[in-house]
């Protein structure tokens, strides 16, 4: 099987005042099969963003790539010429953000927001151009999709903005969705709603997705495979429901079991302290080698202060890097 | 015992005024009723536009209700004069959904800390920096950085100094809007522990707002449940989650995402 999207070797850095600044990205592999939905789960430092952006090529002025390439439908982004990724920009790999309210432009109707995308994409007469984007609308907003059309982000809830960002994303029917926390600003209900349509979307468009999240939780039921970025490095990937049920590495493992859960057996531990990650993961306290996660890690040794873990394939498609497992 | 918080039929309309037509009535609450056992956790949970956040403005009397009473320490904070209001609302502090626009962030970490102390005016200068460095280390931060600008914090280390900041004046209560609702899953459960052990230490009351009902069973003793501006169910954590008896509960509980952690049965739906 092809994949759609294979990112190889990324190192990402920001240009700072700091001779050698730390590599926001490094070393990041990994591929994307058609129709596949990987979830990419990282906290807060974890380069899950610059991710996203790298993909695109859409890095502020101070990020540089350092290397590695990103072939898409067989081609290297990071050689592609600007009209290149001009095409492929939200008509063959569509952005979504956490924040709807930013991503929409406040004074223009949804609608016409959605049809400017397929306008700037497709040559296509004006009348066929409403007819599709009224049929994007029908399809994400069954009931009342031509009152939504004509309405401006402030007149619509959080969870419908979210719905008008998608239907901007798939209006050209792209062959991936990088959906960057397209559900942290929603309350639960709605947040289910909006994956509920993302499924739908997979089944009836064949969309392969990245889902980044920091909340693993979400990913349950949803992703094919998950990747786990810890200080800008890959951890572990693999299987969704293995990753979920018997994390290996010991971040990933750490940050489950940090996590309450609702369940009868739990109320005993209702009200006591959760089993933390001690330390956090900024720039500032991350170590200068070894392992990245090593000053927090419950299983140290000698070992991981002094050399980088490499991906290490645990049987079928999981890796994990950490010298706790051989090859 | 006295419930150290009580609520009684409380109703806040606002009027939503257009350009055309006449003024519309938004009832953002609609009679809610509750009280709060001192030394406990009472979790309010709902969807967005259930009138959570409001229902914290009017009990830390940052808006007037419409009607009904809000009783504190004897005195009805519904119906209190400002200069009344002024002495009372130290008692119940309020931390924000927001860690980066609820901080200035062009002060230091210290001036931050030591404001409402230097607005009380009843401490010196010298008085009010060693309390303020004891606030951050109790909150798990270094006095080391007092000096520092708040910019450079994350967003667990601002909810820290929220809650160091909310701490100077000793309150009785403290109302938690969405605070954990924006942090990583991982310093959530740092700021929940740090909660826990200052309720622990300290005998403070919370109100825990969140949509997060996950959080909210682990935090709270009793949980109330809103809708359109009411609330739908109200009980012992426990019970609400075991038995949940309205639609709204019913519909949270469904929407909450878990984990497979197959040693660990799920609570029937």
């Amino acid at each position: 099987m092809t994949s759609v999207l294979d990112v190889q070797n990324l190192q990402v850095s920001y240009r700072s005042r700091e001779v050698r600044p730390r590599p926001v990205l490094s070393g990041v592999s990994f591929d994307l099969g058609p129709g596949e939905v990987l979830g990419v789960l990282g906290e807060s430092g974890s380069g899950k963003s610059t991710l996203a952006a790298s993909v695109l090529r859409l890095l502020p002025p101070n990020g540089h790539i350092g290397s590695g390439a990103v072939f898409f439908e067989g081609k290297n982004l990071f050689q592609a010429t600007s009209e290149e990724l001009r095409q492929i920009r939200g008509a063959r790999i569509a952005l979504i953000f956490q924040e709807p309210s930013l991503a929409l432009h406040p004074t223009i109707r949804v609608g016409e927001q959605v049809r400017q995308v397929l306008a700037a994409h497709q040559s296509a007469a004006k009348s066929a151009l409403n007819e599709r984007t009224r049929e994007i609308f029908a399809q994400l907003f069954p009931q009342d999709s031509s009152r939504i059309l004509r309405s401006y982000p402030h007149q619509l809830s959080g969870g419908q903005r979210q719905r008008a960002l998608i239907a901007q994303a798939i209006a050209c029917n792209p062959a991936i969705v990088i959906a960057d926390e397209p559900t942290a600003a929603l309350d639960p209900v709605t947040q289910m709603e909006i994956l509920a349509i993302f499924r739908s979307l997979r089944e009836t468009l064949g969309l392969a997705m990245i889902f980044i999240t920091h909340n693993p939780a979400l990913l349950s039921g949803f992703a094919d495979r998950i990747l786990v970025l810890y200080a800008g490095q890959v951890v572990e990937w693999g299987p969704a429901e293995t990753v979920l049920r018997a994390p290996k590495h010991p971040y990933t493992k750490a940050l489950f079991e940090s996590l309450p859960a609702i369940s009868v057996e739990n109320e005993k531990s209702r009200k006591n302290q959760l089993p933390v990650i001690p330390g956090n993961s900024s720039p500032s306290s991350l170590p200068r080698k070894g392992c990245s996660f090593e000053p927090r890690c419950p299983w140290r040794m000698d070992l991981c202060t002094e050399f980088e873990p490499a991906l290490v394939n645990l049987g079928g498609t999981h890796v994990v890097s950490c010298f706790k497992y051989k090859d | 015992m006295e419930p150290v918080l009580k609520v009684e039929n409380l109703v806040k309309r606002y009027a939503k005024r257009t350009l055309v037509g006449p003024p519309q009535d938004f009832l953002a609450l609609d009679g809610v009723s509750f009280a709060v056992s001192s030394r406990s956790t009472l979790a309010i949970v709902g969807e967005s536009g259930s009138g959570k956040s409001t229902l914290a403005s009017c009990i830390a009397c940052l808006e007037a209700p419409t009607s009904g009473n809000i009783w504190f320490e004897g005195r009805n904070l519904a119906h209190s004069a400002e200069s009344e209001l002024r002495k009372t609302r130290p008692q119940i502090q309020l931390i924000f959904p927001d860690p980066a626009s609820s901080l200035n962030s062009c002060w230091s970490i210290l001036e931050i800390v030591a404001e409402p102390l230097a607005l009380q005016g009843k401490l010196g200068r010298k008085e009010r920096e060693l309390l303020a460095c004891s606030l951050l280390e109790r909150v798990g931060l270094s006095a080391e950085i007092a000096a520092r600008p708040a910019s450079g914090l994350s967003g667990g280390q601002r909810q820290r100094l929220a809650i160091a900041r909310a701490l100077t004046l000793d309150p009785k209560i403290l109302i938690l809007d969405e605070a954990l609702s924006s942090l990583d899953c991982s310093t959530q459960a740092q700021i929940a522990n740090l909660l826990l052990e200052l309720q622990d230490t300290l005998g403070m009351t919370f109100l825990f707002i969140t949509h997060d009902l996950t959080m909210a069973a682990h935090l709270a003793d009793e949980i109330a449940v809103m809708s359109a501006g009411r609330i739908v169910e109200h009980g012992p954590t426990a019970d609400v989650l075991r038995n949940p008896s309205h639609e709204a509960t019913r519909q949270l509980l469904a929407a909450v995402p878990q984990l497979p952690r197959s040693s660990w049965p799920a609570i029937q739906q």
